[in-house]
């Protein structure tokens, strides 16, 4: 584990055409690096996310994506992700093809990338059109025991997997804090693990059953402060719901979304530079 | 007779409100059904347990959440698990009473649509997906499902069959293998359908004040039948509507406060 600025993090470690998995359910969501992407032009990448986010909207308008792995793409209680749909719907800025699950099967593909196994299982589905989706790949298999009916799903194993976390201690450990959805997966799956974190302290105040990954498992950490900005990093900064919601209009059309994303991403130099355009921070 | 003094989302929140009972454990989606179950918590159901997909397992917040994974759940609930165990040890194992869902489209025997309008290679409106509703519709034991009711909404034909509620109907969801009990009601703006008891088909059990069988029909896409006994939904009362109205004022208040970093 070596301590790196974001960008330098970046430009060692994500190359064009790799699969790379952003993870954090609504919480704690790598905007600071996904913007740091955009600015570096990756091309080509497959995108994994259980809930693609503003921050995917953003890569995928921006023209970085060319498939995305997913299981719920919306702004949540706002509406469309109309850059998503835009790549969908009508090829723009470019196609960008689909692999569909829902949470509870990207939830196992993660633990089967996890755990080193070929494919993550599921009771089998009745009824839910999703198994016969071009994008999906479930198969049916049965138990060897029981010969019960099982939805099997083929492991997720990311090239890089990039998460924010609240703190990392001297030794290059990193604690987590508050909802997870599938970071610790979506981390112990991946070929990589690059992290940004809020703060560096001497050492972690962390329980006994505490959420840490061991310093060993991550490639390279980052310390950037409101990395997850417009999400939250519990004890640190709460989510900005006014911000969720202004996004809507932003992203609406393709013209006011590339002059939003020139003026608060690619024309600032890092995170703190979107953070002071956007009047987050001083 | 004069306009009433609430509007139809709010006796939409209501009815759905009262449909929880106390005690039972509920999967929550976001939007109407987080209101709804919220407010049953804030009034007849003190001991709702509460679960979000986000991992929060009896969570009270004290006002709404705008996403699934709002920091306010995670700070007033009873536990916090990983994505993975919600699915799998609370929702695939059986431990959901209720289930409480939106769709973009439902037809007449439940079924849902959050996927795709028009042909899911080329669609020509991209919905959010499924998220956790294929499986919250599979397991829990019951579904609640709040939509706003027209024929857009109400299709005689699903675009996607994001997730089963009776499938063609009759006995065919309980054939196919499915474990939980499927939609119970369907809370709507002009009332509520129910299931009929062998066909499984809905059907209108309940008005509220002031709306005509005629135009509930006109706004569903398929000829909805009229259960034998229709009943008439009571008005909200006094104390619902000042605990929801509450609630959403703070929770507007909350969602429009500044965030600021310190770098």
């Amino acid at each position: 584990m070596e301590v790196l600025p974001l960008a330098e993090a970046i430009a060692t470690h994500v190359c064009d055409g790799q699969s790379i998995a952003l993870e954090g359910f609504t919480h704690l969501i790598p905007f600071a690096a996904g913007h740091e992407i955009i600015r570096q032009q990756r091309r080509n990448l497959h995108l994994i996310r259980m809930t693609p986010d503003l921050i995917y909207d953003q890569l995928i308008g921006m023209g970085c994506a060319e498939r995305l792995t997913f299981s719920w793409g919306g702004n949540p209680g706002v509406g469309s992700l109309h850059r998503l749909r835009d790549a969908v719907e009508r090829q723009w800025p470019r196609p960008l093809a689909l692999s569909e699950f829902t949470h509870a099967q990207m939830a196992v593909a993660y633990q089967a990338g996890a755990s080193g196994l070929p494919c993550g299982l599921l009771r089998h589905y009745a009824g839910t059109d999703p198994l016969h989706a071009p994008g999906a790949s479930l198969r049916t298999m049965h138990c060897p025991f029981t010969g019960a009916d099982l939805a099997a799903v083929p492991a997720i194993t990311p090239d890089v997997t990039i998460l924010h976390a609240q703190q990392i201690d001297a030794d290059g450990n990193v604690l987590i804090r508050g909802i997870l959805g599938a970071a610790r997966e979506a981390a112990m799956a991946a070929r990589r693990v690059l992290v940004t974190v809020e703060e560096r302290v001497e050492a972690l105040p962390a329980e006994m059953n505490a959420i840490v990954l061991p310093s060993w498992v991550i490639t390279a950490a980052s310390i950037v402060p409101g990395g997850a900005y417009p999400s939250y990093a519990q004890g640190y900064y709460p989510r900005d719901n006014a911000f969720y919601r202004a996004w809507d209009e932003i992203a609406r059309d393709r013209e006011g979304f590339l002059a939003w994303m020139q003026r608060h991403v690619v024309g600032v130099r890092d995170h703190a530079g979107l953070l002071r355009a956007l009047g987050v921070a001083a | 007779m004069s306009s009433p003094d609430y509007s139809r989302d709010e006796i939409m929140t209501v009815t759905a409100a009262r449909q929880l009972r106390n005690g039972a454990v509920c999967f929550v989606g976001i939007g109407l059904p987080s209101a709804a179950c919220n407010l049953a918590r804030m009034t007849h159901a003190p001991d709702l347990v509460l679960i979000y997909e986000s991992g929060t397992v009896g969570t009270r917040p004290v006002v709404l959440p705008l996403s699934i994974g709002d920091g306010e759940l995670a700070e007033t609930a009873t536990c916090l698990v990983s994505l993975p165990e919600i699915f799998a040890h609370y929702l695939q194992r059986g431990r959901i009473d209720v289930g409480f869902l939106g769709a973009a489209q439902i037809d007449r025997f439940g079924n849902l649509n959050s996927t795709v309008i028009g042909a899911y290679a080329h669609p020509s409106v991209r919905l959010p997906g499924a998220g956790g509703a294929p499986e919250i519709s599979t397991y829990a034991r019951e579904v609640l499902v709040v939509m706003k009711q027209s024929p857009r909404s109400f299709v005689s034909r699903l675009d996607f069959r994001t997730s089963c509620g009776y499938l063609a109907g009759g006995g065919e969801r309980r054939a196919s293998g499915c474990p939980g009990g499927g939609p119970s009601a369907v809370i709507t703006d002009f009332g509520v359908l129910r299931p009929h008891p062998e066909s499984k088909q809905l059907q209108l059990t309940a008005l509220y004040p002031g709306v005509s069988v005629a135009a509930v029909r006109a706004a569903t896409g398929w000829p909805l039948q009229v259960a034998d006994t229709l009943e008439s939904v009571p008005a909200p009362e006094p104390a619902e509507l000042a605990t929801l109205r509450d609630l959403h004022a703070r929770t507007r208040i909350a969602h429009a406060r500044p965030v600021h970093i310190n770098l």
